[in-house]
């Protein structure tokens, strides 16, 4: 099998930003457990956040709410693709470590 | 089907952390030993694309809304402890940096979605497509079948965790969960069954080399 080449890595990266451009157009109604929950009343047993970061997936200090959710969508696919990239790698060098010894 | 902190009691926080940990832990054991060089880019686009693909929430019925889990999409992929490990760095984030799901609640999502949700897609996928693997339609139904069961039973999962909480009483909240997450179900089975065609259409190899290997993944 060849390795995965640098072109459909950046491919499938490029489909995920396509994804998160898109992420205005989502659906604005609740969830299936927010849905349960409203409906069961147990949603106010809900604590907010201790700290705010990209609460909501929007980003902060942006007035055009489409533009702070699409730039929420791309720091986060970029965060997750940089995290969990580097976790692999960091699993599979002390692989090749335990190896050579 | 993120819980958010204040609709899980200590104990059920408890409980779940140490069954995410433990899991999540065997998982890294797991990808220590087996985790091919060739797999690390195609983890990072996974879950790259499972995080875009969480934003967007599609309706099903009577002003509700559901999205993709992707722990079928992952552990078809790329196996299960691959997946697993996606899943969770996904969560994390999510709670982290979002606050999307609680941060004491973080164990109960990583349990529900990450650890229970990916290793009951996989477990339906290789039993199915064991039965029907040889044909391309039984690849496809193996895999829409993983991906509804996977959301069916996280949602019964996290119906547990909020009944034994005593958010909602069990006879309330499983039907509740369940059938809202049987139609969402739907939907993860329609996304995952197309991101894998196209997958298919682009790189059919990364579907179907680990049908020899160890590390598990599609077939």
């Amino acid at each position: 099998m060849k390795a995965p080449s640098r072109r459909i890595w950046i491919a499938g990266l490029c489909l995920a930003l396509i994804v998160a451009l898109l992420s205005p157009l989502a659906s604005p109604h609740p969830d299936g457990l927010e849905r349960v929950a409203e409906d069961q009343g147990f949603i106010q047993r809900a604590l907010d956040a201790p700290y705010h970061l990209i609460a909501d997936y929007v980003f902060p200090g942006i007035s055009n709410e489409a533009a702070a959710t699409i730039l929420a969508g791309i720091v986060g696919t970029l965060l997750v693709f940089g995290i969990t990239w580097g976790l692999a790698a960091a699993l599979r060098r002390r692989e090749g470590a335990q190896k050579r010894v | 089907m993120h819980i958010p902190d204040g609709f899980l009691n200590p104990a059920t926080l408890a409980a779940t952390w140490v069954a995410s940990s433990g899991s999540v832990g065997y998982g890294v054991h797991r990808l220590r030993r087996e985790l091919d060089e060739r797999q690390v880019p195609l983890m990072g686009v996974t879950a790259a694309f499972i995080f875009a693909a969480q934003m967007m929430n599609f309706t099903v019925a009577g002003g509700t809304s559901g999205h993709l889990l992707g722990g079928a999409l992952a552990a078809i992929l790329l196996g299960p402890w691959a997946a697993m490990l996606a899943l969770t760095s996904v969560l994390a984030v999510q709670a982290l940096v979002f606050q999307d799901g609680g941060l004491l609640a973080l164990g109960a999502n990583i349990w529900n979605m990450a650890v229970v949700g990916v290793l009951v897609a996989w477990a339906v996928y290789r039993a199915l497509a064991r039965l029907w693997g040889q044909k391309t339609w039984g690849q496809a139904l193996a895999a829409f079948l993983a991906a509804w069961t996977s959301v069916f039973v996280a949602s019964l999962m996290a119906s547990v965790e909020l009944a034994l909480s005593g958010a909602s009483p069990w006879r309330v909240v499983l039907p509740a969960m369940g059938g809202v997450h049987a139609l969402i179900g739907i939907g993860e089975g329609i996304i995952t069954l197309a991101t894998l065609a196209l997958v298919r259409a682009v790189r059919p190899d990364l579907l179907l080399r680990r049908r020899t290997s160890d590390v598990g993944g599609a077939l």
